[in-house]
């Protein structure tokens, strides 16, 4: 299932039966309405950025500045799009970048979600 | 059909106020039924706009507060939250409560109490919004902002200062709004050297956090015509959602609850778009002035930026645009903001706008919740 605050091993986009991709999932395919029933795991992916920014003005418990993208993955024809923390600051749009492992990307208990609620580990984006 | 009329309007002074949430609440709402000659009991409906009253000063149930403080029981009372278009989503409720035959009175208060908190803090409270995925990367309503405005200036050529002049406009038109948050002006100058919240957007390209309510009396047209000397009427109303997740859009600079909120609107209207004579939009951050500029209508997809340089959204242009300073300048307390929007419109409509007066029988507020996860567009017309 695609629950939104499940645990879920490598940068994982989810599909329908009609080959409609998301990062994250949904109940429901937001293209066709099916379930989505599988998943592409994009952790050796490389992909592009889209776009980016650097924030400086971060919550508690969140690294400053926080360079950010929006990433789009091409997988069989389809393109998806993630949106992460970047490695570093030296980017720009059209670089290629592929995701890193990250246990913990802000601090669980610094910030208005409860800790227990969801998962706090996940995937930067480094260039290539 | 019997058009739903806005009987009164008022707003408090935003900015850092002492008053917490209930008597921000309390005074708006006595102000509006006062100016309206109303008497408290006589309200049928009551609808409150408010993001996160709970999570900001640990008072939950404002609607029922709001009863007890104003005497309004046994009205009905119902607390509206969508998030920053809190208040727009107010007006969609309390417009269905007398379009329906429900109510032939609704109250309708928008407010929200933020300053106490740090910047830092009210990010992160506002950021509760955003998806889990989202949320662990610690992303915030600023960061889509600057994702946004990159991918908008690359693609469509547009260039930087177009965006400091949103906020000097705003800044402007602020000056002559009592209840605004700044009445300062600034130069493109001082918005181009600020300093960086989230790149390529600096301090001034976002609104601030404020305290402030805000409230709207409505009513069937026919009563209002029996009550009132002058009135405005919702001639349309929109409200619409898009993906919570900004990425998944086919296009990020296209907000698709601003455009079907504004589609409907229109549709129900029966107008136009350039009808509108005066617009109140939801510049949170300045890029989402042009994003809406387009999604309603009034400019070509990626030229939203040229209405700025060309004047057009100026007070002596063809369509101004947050005549009120915007959230950018009047002040942001969320659930406040949309009912805000009303008040100027109507302000402006009946030509009890002041030194902002521009000449207007149509105006549009646009009430952008997340960053364009809803949307509310109202179109207000001035009462025969």
């Amino acid at each position: 299932m695609t629950g939104a605050n499940e645990d879920e091993e490598g940068l994982v986009a989810h599909r329908c039966p009609n080959g409609h991709l998301t990062i994250p999932g949904h109940y429901r395919c937001p293209t066709c309405g099916e379930p989505q029933v599988g998943t592409v795991d994009l952790t050796d992916a490389v992909g592009e950025v889209v776009t980016w920014t650097e924030s400086r003005a971060t919550p508690p418990g969140v690294r400053s500045p926080n360079p950010v993208a929006i990433v789009a993955f091409e997988v069989d024809g389809e393109t998806v799009r993630a949106i992460g923390g970047l490695t570093g600051s030296d980017i720009g749009t059209g670089d290629r970048v592929r995701p890193v492992y990250v246990p913990e990307l802000r601090d669980p208990d610094a910030g208005i979600r409860e800790r227990e609620s969801q998962a706090w580990d996940g995937y930067r984006f480094e260039p290539v | 059909m019997d058009r739903v009329a806005v009987l009164a309007s008022t707003m408090t002074a935003f900015g850092e106020r002492e008053a917490w949430i209930r008597d921000l609440l309390a005074e708006a709402g006595a102000d509006c039924l006062e100016r309206a000659g109303v008497a408290p009991e006589t309200v049928e409906h009551c609808y409150v706009s408010n993001m996160a009253a709970g999570e900001f000063e640990g008072q939950g149930g404002v609607m029922n507060a709001l009863v007890h403080d104003l005497g309004l029981a046994p009205a009905y009372a119902q607390r509206v939250d969508q998030t920053s278009a809190s208040g727009g989503a107010g007006i969609h409720a309390a417009w269905q409560s007398v379009a329906s035959g429900a109510s032939d009175l609704t109250l309708l208060v928008g407010g929200e109490k933020m300053t106490h908190r740090s910047t830092p803090a009210a990010t992160d409270t506002i950021a509760s919004i955003t998806h889990p995925f989202e949320y662990k990367h610690g992303l915030t309503l600023p960061t889509f902002a600057g994702v946004v405005a990159r991918r908008y200036l690359d693609e469509h050529d547009a260039p930087r200062e177009s965006l400091a002049k949103v906020a000097v406009k705003n800044h402007r038109n602020g000056v002559d709004n009592p209840n605004a948050q700044f009445r300062k002006a600034i130069d493109v100058e001082t918005a181009m050297e600020a300093p960086i919240v989230a790149d390529p957007l600096r301090l001034y390209d976002f609104c601030p956090i404020s305290d402030g309510a805000a409230a709207l009396l409505l009513c069937p047209e026919s009563i209002a015509r029996e009550q009132a000397e002058a009135y405005v009427t919702v001639a349309g109303i929109g409200g619409a959602t898009d993906t919570h997740v900004v990425h998944q859009r086919p296009d990020p600079t296209t907000m698709g609850a601003v455009v079907e909120s504004g589609r409907e609107a229109f549709g129900m209207a029966g107008l136009p778009r350039d009808a509108v004579d005066v617009a109140e939009l939801h510049d949170m951050f300045t890029i989402l002035e042009f994003l809406q500029y387009e999604d309603l209508g009034f400019a070509p997809k990626g030229e939203g930026w040229r209405a700025i340089e060309e004047g057009v959204t100026e007070r002596d242009g063809d369509l101004p645009v947050n005549t009120s300073g915007g959230l950018k300048s009047k002040g942001h307390p969320l659930g406040a903001s949309g009912v805000a929007q009303a008040h100027e419109i109507r302000e402006q409509l009946l030509g009890r706008a002041g030194a902002r007066q521009v000449e207007a029988d149509v105006g549009l507020a646009c009430s952008v919740g997340g960053f364009g996860n809803c949307a509310t567009t109202t179109i207000l017309e001035a009462g025969s």
